[in-house]
């Protein structure tokens, strides 16, 4: 069956107002910690998901929401889990980090890497009991340092086990350039371990699907593991509020509370040579900078880049983006006129 | 004297040892941007950011310590530790005794640790109790600005491995970067006494195992660590009009504990309240018991502490964590026993 770019363009939009969505709850105040958002990822995350049936299992990094909103999650309980509601898809236990469903055999973890050994867990049970079900594995590419995902590579491949680990390459390890702390090639990395290895442009749905579809037959007939790996920008950066983007955005809020106290060490008595000092400081705004250009770059942005193919149709298009808006505000009109628990005043 | 945040006190420490030894290096995840101050005045050699390789880099600094670097580690929260448990478990606490006291570890391992903006269960424990278990390590928890710098230097001029623990609401940094994000729409129950006060000129090493009183008192003892202090020294201000003296302790060290403190205070008021952010089984507030039974004083007793996975919604973890109010209800009860 070929895929169908218009459906899962759709997929991708609902993904992205869905975020779009928790982006103003969290600005409200509603949501109180951390928000990771997958803002940038969709492409990656619609090609595959589009493959994924019944009975397979998903080990989910920090960034969830997009894979269990299109495995077919309540989107209102999604949300109203992370509102830290009672009636939420965790009971307000878990927020969007931990988000858990046994019935889609979807797990999720903060913990970098974490989510190797979860697929490993999946496919073993899947290759006793469920046999032709597969696990996918999503991380970013700061996990490819994590010593627990690369055991579980070489485990999925000694163990021939059914699982597509798909590695969403931004670049970035929170603040850190991923390649000035990476050896090597990843894909050359993986096949060393004796597994299929391939490259694909995360901004493409198109192509994710095509190469996701042939991984995924391959783990559904027994024929072992595969690694996708995928670039993408994060948007909105690591996080919502993203210390590193609000110092190029903010540079006036900025300059007292990070300049200052920057400058003010720099200048201080003891301490490396004046030309180290100012290598720092060049390197260090560079950083910001180069941060800032790739997460603000919507070139880059795969909603863009499918919409640019479906534009000869505008008319569908526009219905179609209309459709998804609406459903997307019915959702959030369902989630907040349940009624919220108060934080009861403490003190 | 001046005047300093929580967090800004901890790296002027730092600079302090930094200036002085040249073998003091950072490394860890992220460090070039969340120590930036520190790379801009002792270069990128000494401030060397990591992969996320926790195993790697934990266990590679407990061997660059005992071959002559003074490595301060940074794995940014306390929960990722579990990761690189084993270097400390296994090799960090154990290399003294193993050599037979002839061969020693001088490494920091510094953590961000504590709950209260809605992170969830795995961001927001504090689990000092837990590493304080294994013998061979020293834990460090300060509570207020003079303390966190003080005892970072401390911590450095150890000359065996020492964990290093700055509670997210004291250390603003975290609590912007994890929580409010340049908010202005979230508000969390910040101690302001913890995050910002007076600190010495120039950074002495506060001694490791002394607690201090916070606080004194006849009728009851609160023992805690970080933010913990601060909600005992809000209940103790209620306990006071409703006629109850209370001595609150803030331990500062969890590991080794000052049994002296524990048991001069103890002695007197005959009443223990332990205020625990970590978990209460198999953790300090049994541990505290335990001392004062030992040391033969009939005590009573009572904890709040944390008895379950920290809930990811905020008003279920105000519920959780240790709150003034749940305080005062223990407090009261004690006095009542």
């Amino acid at each position: 069956m070929p895929y169908d770019l218009w459906a899962l363009y759709g997929k991708m939009l609902r993904c992205r107002f869905y975020e779009e969505a928790v982006i103003k709850l969290w600005e409200e105040g509603l949501i109180s910690g951390e928000m990771h958002t997958g803002i940038g990822e969709e492409a990656i995350i619609a090609g595959v998901m589009d493959h994924v049936q019944d009975g397979d299992a998903l080990a989910l990094d920090h960034r969830g929401t997009g894979p269990l909103l299109i495995r077919g999650i309540d989107p209102v309980l999604m949300m109203r889990e992370f509102l830290g509601q009672g009636d939420g898809l965790c009971g307000g236990m878990g927020g969007h980090m931990h988000l858990f469903s046994e019935a889609h055999l979807a797990a999720s973890s903060g913990i970098v890497g974490a989510a190797g050994p979860a697929a490993v867990g999946f496919a073993l049970s899947a290759q006793y009991l469920r046999p032709g079900k597969i696990a996918v594995a999503f991380f970013g590419e700061g996990a490819m340092n994590q010593g627990m995902l690369l055991e579980s590579l070489n485990l999925s491949v000694v163990w021939k086990l059914p699982v597509l680990f798909v590695c969403k390459d931004d670049q970035w390890s929170i603040t850190t350039r991923s390649q000035s702390v990476t050896g090597g090639i990843l894909t050359e990395r993986v096949a060393g371990f004796g597994m299929n290895a391939v490259c694909v442009d995360g901004k493409d749905v198109e192509e994710v699907w095509i190469v996701a579809r042939a991984a995924i037959e391959q783990a559904r007939k027994g024929q072992g593991p595969s690694f996708l790996h995928a670039s993408c920008v994060h948007l909105e950066g690591h996080f919502l509020g993203d210390t590193m983007l609000r110092m190029v955005k903010k540079p006036v809020q900025g300059m007292t509370g990070i300049v200052v106290p920057l400058l003010r060490s720099a200048a201080r008595k003891g301490g490396a040579s004046w030309k180290r000092r100012v290598a720092g400081i060049k390197n260090m705004s560079s950083l910001l900078l180069k941060n800032y250009q790739q997460k603000s770059s919507r070139r880059e942005d795969p909603l863009l880049f499918a919409r640019k193919k479906l534009e000869p149709e505008t008319g569908r298009l526009q219905e179609l983006e209309k459709t998804v808006s609406e459903e997307v505000q019915i959702i959030l009109d369902k989630v907040l006129a349940l009624p919220l628990t108060p934080r009861e005043e403490i003190s | 004297m001046r005047k300093m945040t929580f967090a800004a006190a901890i790296d002027d420490a730092l600079a302090q040892a930094m200036q002085q030894d040249s073998r003091i290096i950072i490394l860890g995840e992220d460090v070039q941007t969340i120590r930036r101050n520190l790379l801009v005045r002792f270069g990128e050699e000494r401030i060397r950011s990591t992969p996320i390789s926790e195993s790697a880099f934990l266990g590679a600094a407990v061997t660059a310590a005992m071959s002559g670097l003074r490595p301060v580690v940074e794995v940014m929260l306390v929960d990722f530790i579990g990761v690189a448990m084993d270097a400390l478990l296994n090799h960090a606490a154990k290399v003294e005794s193993f050599s037979g006291g002839k061969w020693r570890v001088p490494l920091v391992v510094r953590m961000a640790c504590g709950g209260g903006y809605g992170d969830g269960g795995q961001h927001e424990q504090s689990l000092w109790g837990w590493l304080a278990h294994i013998p061979g390590l020293i834990v460090l928890v300060p509570s207020n600005p003079a303390d966190a710098g003080g005892m970072m230097l401390s911590a450095i001029q150890h000359p065996g491995p020492v964990i290093y623990l700055e509670h997210k609401l004291l250390a603003d940094y975290w609590l912007d970067a994890l929580g409010a994000g340049g908010r202005k729409t979230i508000r969390y129950d910040v101690p302001e006494t913890g995050t910002s006060g007076k600190v010495p000129d120039r950074w002495e090493a506060v001694p490791i195992g002394k607690a201090v009183i916070a606080q004194e008192g006849k009728d009851l003892t609160i023992i805690s660590v970080a933010v913990g202090v601060h909600r005992a020294l809000d209940a103790a201000k209620v306990l006071t009009d409703k006629g109850f003296s209370t001595e609150v302790i803030d331990l500062r060290t969890v590991a080794p504990l000052a049994r002296e403190a524990l048991i001069n205070s103890v002695a007197k008021t005959g009443r223990l309240l332990v205020v625990d952010e970590d978990y209460r089984e198999f953790g300090l507030s049994g541990e505290l018991a335990a001392i004062a039974l030992e040391a033969g004083l009939p005590i009573k007793f009572k904890r709040v502490c944390t008895l379950q996975t920290i809930p990811y919604a905020r008003h279920l973890e105000d519920q959780v964590l240790p709150n003034t109010q749940r305080i005062i209800e223990a407090a009261l009860d004690l006095m009542n026993l």
